[in-house]
């Protein structure tokens, strides 16, 4: 094997092991930083677990809102219209969180069946509706509540 | 009538389009120089009537023309001027209507900046820059014109413009955005341009170079543009979030980033040339990949996509057809290409094979994320979402590692450079920088924090091995002001994005680790303090704006005890929507930022209150600028403008 070979051989097997270094990294990333969904029904049935980080989704029951007076402590409720699931959050609510709105909630579950929420998203768009609580509406029953034309006040 | 005339326009334009990717191309093959001067003026033609398109949608939105569909839909009569001219760009349609407009634009530059090039190789250029204002012209008739109209029955009020989008990053974003974009068209055709002409030296990748430097700087601006705007918009302080639509635009942007460096391989050494081609393909190509994700719906739902195809089809049907076209064609030529030279392990050519890598591998690392959770959902698998973690996990060690190796090229020569030499030349910056970082570190924050230290350390690599580089520059002679106005304007332009690079990095890690944030409930006369400031709530009022109401708050700041500012975050509702915004007020500075958002009102006045102190965030975006003047800087180098017309004199007819 000539010098400018060897070389190259260097430079090859320096590729395929970064590339393997590379992929084994990607792998092991993204099988622990990946979200499942569940919606309320799924969480009363308990498929979801506990203690690890998930996405639950539904629309905010209407009057289950809940402040402490001191903090920013909230609690309220996400229902697919079948079953519901407490929420409990310290933090600024996003602005389009409201009653009646589909929001998706990131946290853990605790062994009481409560979401400890550590972010709560809504979309910046009144009639928007996250496929994700509009598919598990409908697997629940529930025909998602769409607002007729957009731009009107509800 | 106008809207009309404005398809009517756009029509046009796609015809003389057509007949610019035919004709010049045929002429480039048969050799019929006629045909081939075809393609300039057609150039202009396209320009000409995209831009009256975009005139007179301007007009419909200016005269509050609320027949036309796109308009009712995203302007309003209270809608600002300005607002009503950027809301062009500001839905689906007309962002289209912009993003062929550019393409236009660069198809005009390229046929009017072109003068020192082969005849036919600029034919085949603009051919293909024809087939891709074809695809998108065709695209926004069929399936997404801005001026289709509400007949008979047009609505006396429009639905305004989303309130999100009513702001200055609105005006400027998109544009410097597709500016980069598309700007990678000009790469791709030329690369295109040199496959099919079978000429692939070191001249194609001279006249790319310029090109692919400036479409690199407009995205680069357009991507810290957008990350600025969603830091002061979106009330919550972040500067990216790995969202889809981001790294949309970002996985380009590793792609062409790449590519300039490889480009500079291919002209000086003659060697990565079909590498080169493939970049230069790629980074197109996930350019529209960008467009399919964001402007197809895919992103938002694969079974919304399933159900309403029409948009996301074409796309696809296009991407298919792009990707796959160019891939086959570089089969076919690029085995015949040669290397025209060698190179040592140890040489500049290795050191920018390095950057190649990790730039692709990092691009493939954000595709891969990006597109898994939509591969998941497509098989059924599960609704998952991919989370930052994930990317920084890998982001942050890949570009850590480019940095070491930014540092050594800094003293690296092309063909072979001597481990000795960059040994001698490197152990004083390593020592330095090491220095400079724990002390830096120190001064600031009386600390050791793992992150910064690797930031500030990583930064002032790149400083002082660059500096060094550039003093012993400096030295060759001994007229210090002459040795630095006879460095080139590329080589400057260089120094400028390394720079920028530092610059970044000590943003990202500072604001990342020494952010103060307090989220609390304030009632009026509450204060808070921290980081040695006092923020005092006086309460807020009710204010109205041209088309919002608002809930304005007063926040009294105070530094070390004493009187420093007044800030008002503002809580508005946009009447025409009913829709809620969140204002935040900013106190900026080079090495901090103190942010105020207002959230959600509670009882008896209190209102919960999101207050950050933000420490060189605005280093982020000073590093991308500085990238940015840096990409400009080397576009405008006048070696290439040079070389190009003494090649030109040299083929003689053709000049």
């Amino acid at each position: 094997m000539n010098a400018q070979r060897k070389q190259r051989l260097t430079l090859v097997l320096i590729i395929v092991f970064g590339s393997s270094l590379a992929v084994a990294l990607v792998a092991y990333a993204l099988s622990q930083n990946i979200n499942l969904f569940y919606s309320p029904s799924q969480i009363s049935m308990g498929e979801a677990p506990a203690d690890t980080r998930i996405r639950a989704g539904g629309i905010v029951v209407e009057g289950s809102i809940r402040r402490d007076p001191e903090s920013l402590k909230v609690q309220f409720d996400i229902t697919d219209y079948a079953h519901s699931t407490t929420v409990e959050y310290v933090g600024i609510l996003p602005d389009l969180f409201r009653e009646g709105q589909g929001i998706v909630a990131q946290g853990q579950l605790d062994h009481q069946g409560r979401l400890i929420a550590s972010e709560v998203l809504a979309k910046h768009d009144e009639n928007y509706m996250s496929p994700e609580i509009a598919e598990a509406l409908a697997a629940a029953g529930q025909m998602p509540h769409m607002p007729a034309t957009a731009g009107k006040d509800y | 009538m106008i809207p009309e005339l404005g398809t009517f326009s756009t029509i046009l334009a796609l015809c003389l389009a057509l007949i610019l990717s035919v004709v010049p191309m045929v002429g480039a093959y048969t050799g019929n120089k006629l045909w081939v001067d075809y393609a300039r003026p057609l150039a202009k033609g396209v320009f000409f009537f995209l831009t009256l398109a975009m005139a007179l949608l301007a007009y419909s939105f200016q005269t509050d023309d609320f027949s036309v569909v796109y308009v009712a839909q995203s302007s309003n009569t209270n809608l600002p001027w300005y607002y009503k001219f950027s809301a062009i760009w500001g839905g689906h349609e007309g962002s289209l209507l912009l993003w062929v407009w550019i393409q236009a634009f660069w198809t005009l530059a390229v046929a009017i900046k072109s003068k020192n090039l082969p005849l036919d190789i600029v034919g085949r250029v603009l051919a293909v820059m024809g087939m891709i204002t074809v695809a998108f012209l065709l695209f926004i008739l069929f399936t997404s014109s801005p001026f289709e109209r509400f007949l008979p029955n047009a609505p006396m009020e429009g639905a305004d413009l989303n309130p999100l989008l009513q702001d200055f990053g609105l005006i400027v974003h998109p544009p410097a955005l597709y500016m980069g974009y598309v700007g990678l068209s000009v790469a791709f055709s030329f690369a295109i341009a040199a496959l099919l002409s079978g000429r692939l030296d070191a001249a194609w990748a001279r006249w790319s170079r310029p090109w692919t430097n400036v479409a690199w700087a407009f995205l680069t601006l357009g991507i810290a543009l957008g990350s600025w705007w969603a830091y002061y918009e979106l009330g919550w302080g972040g500067w990216w979030f790995w969202d889809p639509v981001e790294n949309a635009s970002l996985m380009p942007w590793l792609v062409a980033t790449a590519l300039i460096h490889s480009l500079a391989v291919t002209e000086k050494r003659g060697v990565f040339k079909s590498w080169t081609v493939l970049l230069a393909i790629s980074a197109f190509c996930l350019s529209l990949l960008g467009t399919f994700l964001v402007r197809s719906g895919v992103l938002t739902s694969v079974h919304a996509f399933a159900t309403d195809p029409e948009r996301g089809v074409f796309i696809l049907g296009m991407l298919i057809f792009v990707i796959g076209g160019s891939l086959l064609l570089y089969a076919i030529r690029a085995g015949s290409v040669k290397s025209e030279s060698s190179f040592a392990l140890s040489s500049r050519e290795s050191l920018l094979l390095v950057n190649n890598i990790l730039f692709t591998v990092a691009c493939a690392m954000v595709l891969i994320g990006t597109l898994y959770p939509l591969v998941m959902d497509a098989l059924n698998l599960g609704k998952i979402s991919v989370g930052p973690p994930y990317f920084n996990a890998l982001f942050v060690p890949l570009m850590s590692l480019m940095v070491v190796f930014l540092g050594i090229a800094a003293f690296s020569r092309w063909k072979e450079t001597p481990v000795s030499l960059l040994s001698s030349k490197l152990w004083l910056p390593g020592v330095l920088s090491v220095v400079a970082a724990l002390a830096t570190h120190w001064l600031y924050s009386g600390s050791i924090e793992f992150w910064v230290l690797l930031a500030l350390l990583l930064s002032y690599w790149i400083v002082f091995t660059w500096g060094r580089e550039y003093l012993t520059r400096l030295r060759i002679r001994k007229d210090w002001l002459a040795n630095m106005t006879r460095q080139s304007r590329s080589y400057y332009g260089m120094l400028l994005g390394h720079l920028g690079v530092a610059v970044m990095i000590v943003g990202i890690a500072m604001v990342t680790v020494f952010v103060e944030h307090r989220d609390a409930r304030m009632a009026p006369g509450d204060q808070l303090e921290f980081r040695g400031y006092t923020f005092i709530f006086d309460g807020a009022r009710k204010v109205q704006g041209p088309n919002y109401v608002s809930d304005m708050a007063r926040v009294r700041v105070l530094k070390d005890g004493q009187p420093f500012r007044e800030m008002f975050p503002e809580k508005r509702k946009y009447t025409a929507r009913s829709m809620v915004m969140t204002q935040v007020a900013l106190d900026p500075g080079f090495t901090r930022d103190l942010y105020i958002a207002m959230g959600e009102e509670l009882e008896n006045g209190a209102w919960a209150m999101r207050l950050q102190f933000k420490p060189f965030v605005r280093w982020i975006w000073l590093g991308a600028l500085l990238m940015t003047a840096g990409g400009l800087l080397a576009a405008s180098d006048p070696r290439y403008r040079k070389q190009d017309k003494r090649e030109a004199a040299e083929r003689g007819s053709y000049a």
